[in-house]
C-alpha cells in the first residue's frame, strides 16, 4: 500500500536494528540498569506490540508504555456519568467506538446499551451533530474525548452547531492535555525514564514547543515520532543518538506531518471553545492539575455537566491495581499483582487492560515479545492465564 | 393445473404472515418460484429425499444449521440470500461433506419492498445453483416493524460425507502447512464500507461464495487433509484459534504471506481495525501435511475459487494452543481470539 508498505520495509528496518543496537552498546548507564524509553501515545504502544517491536530490540532498551491512551485514563466516576447521561430517556448518547467497553463501577456504555439505553457509535463529533439535526426532538450528547488530537474537530463541531443553531447538541466534555501529565510523571520521586518518544498526532496540533521543558528543566530528550514501525525504530535511534552525544533536545522525526508551530487554525478554535478546568482526575494518575478540558463560559450552553444533573462521583481506583507503576515504568505489566488472573481484557479492572491500546491489554494480547524463542508455557484461552500472563521478566 | 399465483403487494404488511391468502401468494410466488425443484414436490410440510450417497457404506450424513443477519441486507459483491446459502454449504464443505440439500427461514420485518424478497430469492437460487445443493423446505414469517431489521435468514443443510473422509481440527500435527484460497478480510471490509456511515468509497466487492467444488478438487489430490474451517466471523485468526485450541499444536503465520487486498488493509487503517478478524464468506484455511502440501495448493489454485491460494504458516510443537505471527519485520505477537467485537479506535 502506497505510503504506507514504505514505512515497514523489513530490510531499513534490520540496518536500523543493527544501528541501535551499536548505539545502546555505548551508553553507559548506573549499575548496568536498562536504558528507559517511555513512548507517551497509545498508539506507538500498538504499533509496538503489532509489530513485535520489542522482542527486536536488544535487551538493554527498555520500553515504558506511557499514560496516552485517553481511554485507558478515563476515570470510572467519569464513565458513570456517561451511563447516567446515556440513560436520561431524551438522550441520545453518541461516543467512539472503543470507550464502549471502559467499566464504570456499574456497568459500561454496552451494558447500557443493553439495558436499553440509547447509545451509538460514531466515527466523528460531526456524525453526533447530524444526528442532533435529524432527531430534533431529542437531546444528542457526545462523548468527547481525546488529548490534543481529537480536540480540534470537537471544538469545530461546536462552532458548526453554534453557526447552525441546533440547540439538541452537547458534549460530555473529556478532553485531557499531554504536557501537565508528562510533567507530573517527571516530578515523580521514582522516576527513571532515560527519553520520550513524543506522541506525533498530538503534535501535529500543538507542534514541538511546548516540550521544550522537557530538556531545559529535566534534562530529558524528546524526539517527536511517527506511527509505523520504521518511525518508532528512526526515534529510538535518535534519541540513543542525542544520549550517546549527551546532548538533550526536542527532535522532530515526524516531519512529513508535524510543523514545529503545529497547526495554529486548530489550535486557535480549541482556545475559543474550552478552557482549562482547575484539575482533573485521571485513572492511574490520581488529579492533575490543569490536565483537563471543559467548555468556556461562551460556549456553557453546549455542556452536557452543565445541562443535566449528573452523579459526579469520584470512585477510587481498585486498591490491588498498579496502573500508576506500571504508567511511570516501575513495574512492567506482568509484575502486577493482578496481571492476567483477576484483570483481564475480559474483565479489565485498571485502566491499562481497558482499551487496545493500553499496555496491558496489548501485552496480554500480543504476548509482550515472550515468544522470541518459541518456549512458551502452554497457557490456554479462556482461563484467563494467557501465555502472556507468566512473570517471566 | 392450478394458474401460478402472482403476488401483487410491494410492500410486505402483517397480513402476509397471516397463513391465509396473502402468506400463500407470498410463499408461491417469491420463494417457491425461484427455489422450484422435484424435491419440493407438492408442497407437503416435509420434503422427502433419497440419496445414493448416502447408502454407501462408511457414508456419514452431515447437517449444520446457521442465522443470518447483516446490515446493509444488500451489499457489494452479494446480499444475505448469497451468504445464507454459502454460508451453510461451506459449514457442510470444510468438513469434507458433500452438500446435498438446503432449507431456508425467513423472518421478514413488515413493510419490506417484495421487489427486496424477490431479489434475495433469486441470490439464493444462483448460489445453489453453483454450489450444486436445492433448497427443499422453507418457512416465512412476518414480524411487526421494529421486531426485526428487513430480514433474517435461517438456513439449515444436509450433506453426505464419503468413507473414508475425516477431517478435524483436533487431527492436525506439528509439520503441517496452513493453506488459504485467497485473500483475507473482503467480505467484512465491503459490509463496513456499504454501511456508509464512514463515508468512505471502495471498490471492494465481499467473497462470497461456496466452497464445496473446491473443497473437493483439493481433497481428491490431497486426501491426507486434516481440517479445514471457513473464516467467517472472527476472521482468520479465530479460525486459526480453534484449530490450535482443538489439536493442542501451536501455530506460526507468516505476517508477508498473508494476502490482503490494499483497499481492506487502507480500511483497516482508518478505523484501527485488524484484518485478520474481519469476516470472510468465501474464504477457508486448511491444514494438509508437509507432504501433501504442494498438492494441495495446486489443486487450490487450479479451481475458480482459489486462484490466489497460499501457504500462510505450519503448525508448530512450540507454544500450544496459540496462535504467534512472525511480523513482517520480523518480530513476533500473539494472534489471540477477539474479546468482544472488534471497536474501532478514536485515533
Amino acid at each position: 500500500m502506497k505510503y504506507v508498505d514504505e514505512f515497514r520495509d523489513p530490510v531499513k528496518a534490520r540496518t536500523l536494528l543493527r544501528e541501535i543496537e551499536v548505539l545502546a552498546g555505548r551508553i553507559e548507564t548506573p549499575e548496568g540498569r536498562p536504558l528507559q524509553i517511555m513512548e507517551v501515545c497509545g498508539g506507538h504502544t500498538h504499533s509496538i506490540f503489532r509489530y513485535g517491536l520489542e522482542a527486536l530490540l536488544p535487551g538493554k532498551i527498555e520500553l515504558v508504555h506511557g499514560p496516552g491512551c485517553p481511554v485507558c485514563v478515563l476515570p470510572m466516576g467519569r464513565v458513570d456519568d456517561c451511563v447516567a447521561l446515556a440513560e436520561r430517556p431524551e438522550v441520545i448518547f453518541t461516543t467512539f467506538g472503543d470507550a464502549m467497553r471502559v467499566p464504570g463501577s456499574k456497568k459500561s456504555l454496552l451494558q447500557a446499551r443493553a439495558d436499553g439505553a440509547d447509545v451509538r457509535m460514531v466515527y466523528s463529533p460531526l456524525d453526533a451533530l447530524a444526528l442532533a439535526r435529524d432527531n430534533p426532538e431529542r437531546e444528542v450528547v457526545f462523548f468527547a474525548l481525546g488529548f490534543e488530537t481529537t480536540m480540534p474537530s470537537t471544538a469545530l463541531t461546536v462552532l458548526q452547531a453554534e453557526a447552525e443553531g441546533i440547540g439538541n447538541f452537547s458534549l460530555f466534555c473529556n478532553h485531557i492535555t499531554i504536557i501537565p501529565t508528562i510533567k507530573a510523571i517527571l516530578d515523580s520521586p521514582d522516576l527513571r525514564i532515560d527519553g520520550f518518544l513524543g506522541p506525533g498526532h498530538v503534535s501535529m496540533v500543538i507542534g514541538n514547543r511546548p516540550y521544550a521543558f522537557i530538556a531545559e528543566h529535566y534534562r530529558r530528550p524528546v524526539v517527536i515520532a511517527g506511527f509505523e514501525p520504521l518511525d518508532i525504530l528512526q526515534s529510538i535511534w535518535m534519541l540513543l543518538k542525542q544520549l550517546d552525544e549527551g546532548r538533550c533536545e526536542i527532535e522532530n522525526q515526524y516531519d512529513r506531518v508535524v510543523l514545529d508551530a503545529g497547526n495554529r487554525q486548530a489550535l486557535e478554535a480549541v482556545g475559543r471553545v474550552f478552557e482549562l478546568r482547575p484539575f482533573f482526575e485521571w485513572r492511574g494518575l490520581g488529579s492533575i492539575d490543569h490536565s483537563g478540558l471543559r467548555l468556556s463560559a461562551a460556549y456553557a450552553g453546549f455542556d452536557a455537566e452543565r445541562r443535566f444533573p449528573l452523579p459526579q462521583l469520584r470512585i477510587a481506583d481498585p486498591k490491588s491495581c498498579q496502573c500508576g507503576e506500571v504508567l511511570k515504568g516501575v513495574i512492567k505489566p506482568r509484575q502486577c499483582k493482578v496481571f492476567g488472573t483477576a484483570c483481564t481484557p475480559e474483565t479489565p479492572m485498571g485502566a491499562l487492560m481497558v482499551s487496545s491500546e493500553g499496555a496491558c491489554a496489548a501485552y496480554y494480547q500480543y504476548g509482550g515479545g515472550q515468544h522470541g524463542g518459541g518456549q512458551h508455557g502452554g497457557g490456554q484461552h479462556g482461563d484467563g492465564q494467557h501465555g502472556g500472563a507468566e512473570a517471566a521478566e | 393445473m392450478a394458474p401460478p399465483r402472482r403476488l401483487s403487494a410491494e410492500r410486505v404488511t402483517l397480513a402476509h404472515g397471516g397463513g391465509g391468502k396473502a402468506m400463500r401468494d407470498l410463499v408461491a410466488d417469491v420463494f417457491v418460484a425461484a427455489f422450484r425443484n422435484p424435491e419440493m414436490g407438492e408442497l407437503e410440510d416435509q420434503a422427502r429425499l433419497s440419496s445414493a450417497a448416502l447408502a454407501e457404506p462408511g457414508a456419514q450424513l452431515a447437517f449444520t444449521t446457521d442465522s443470518f443477519v447483516v446490515d446493509p441486507v444488500e451489499f457489494p459483491g452479494g446480499d444475505i440470500g448469497t451468504i445464507a446459502v454459502c454460508g451453510t454449504v461451506n459449514d457442510l464443505a470444510v468438513g469434507g461433506a458433500r452438500p446435498l440439500w438446503l432449507s431456508a427461514a425467513f423472518i421478514i420485518e413488515e413493510g419490506v419492498e417484495v421487489a427486496l424478497l424477490r431479489r434475495v430469492a433469486a441470490s439464493m437460487r444462483a448460489s445453489a445453483e453453483a454450489a450444486g445443493v436445492v433448497i427443499v423446505t422453507g418457512d416465512t414469517k412476518v414480524v411487526g416493524r421494529g421486531s426485526a431489521d428487513k430480514l433474517f435468514v435461517t438456513t439449515s443443510g444436509v450433506g453426505v460425507i464419503p468413507a473414508g473422509r475425516r477431517l478435524a481440527a483436533s487431527r492436525v500435527r506439528a509439520g503441517d502447512v496452513a493453506l488459504v484460497n485467497g485473500v483475507l478480510g473482503d467480505h467484512g471490509a465491503a459490509i463496513l464500507a456499504a454501511r456508509g456511515d464512514l463515508a468512505l468509497t471502495s471498490d471492494i466487492v465481499s467473497d462470497c461464495r461456496p466452497l464445496d467444488g473446491l473443497m473437493e478438487a483439493v481433497l481428491a489430490a490431497a486426501p491426507g487433509v486434516r481440517a479445514a474451517r471457513d473464516c467467517t466471523r472472527g476472521g482468520l485468526a479465530s479460525a486459526l484459534n480453534e484449530i490450535a485450541e482443538a489439536a493442542g499444536v501451536g501455530i506460526e503465520l507468516d505476517e508477508a504471506a498473508l494476502p490482503l487486498r490494499d483497499e481492506a488493509k487502507g480500511i483497516c487503517e482508518i478505523l484501527g481495525l485488524d484484518p485478520l478478524y474481519l469476516a470472510n464468506e468465501g474464504t477457508l484455511v486448511l491444514f494438509a501435511p508437509a507432504g501433501e502440501a504442494e498438492a494441495a495448493l495446486a489443486a487450490m489454485r487450479g479451481h475458480p475459487a482459489g486462484r490466489g491460494a497460499v501457504a500462510i504458516g505450519r503448525a508448530v510443537e512450540a507454544h500450544p494452543a496459540v496462535v504467534v505471527m512472525r511480523t513482517l519485520l520480523g518480530g513476533r505477537r500473539i494472534v489471540d481470539m477477539l474479546v468482544g467485537e472488534q471497536l474501532p479506535r478514536i485515533c
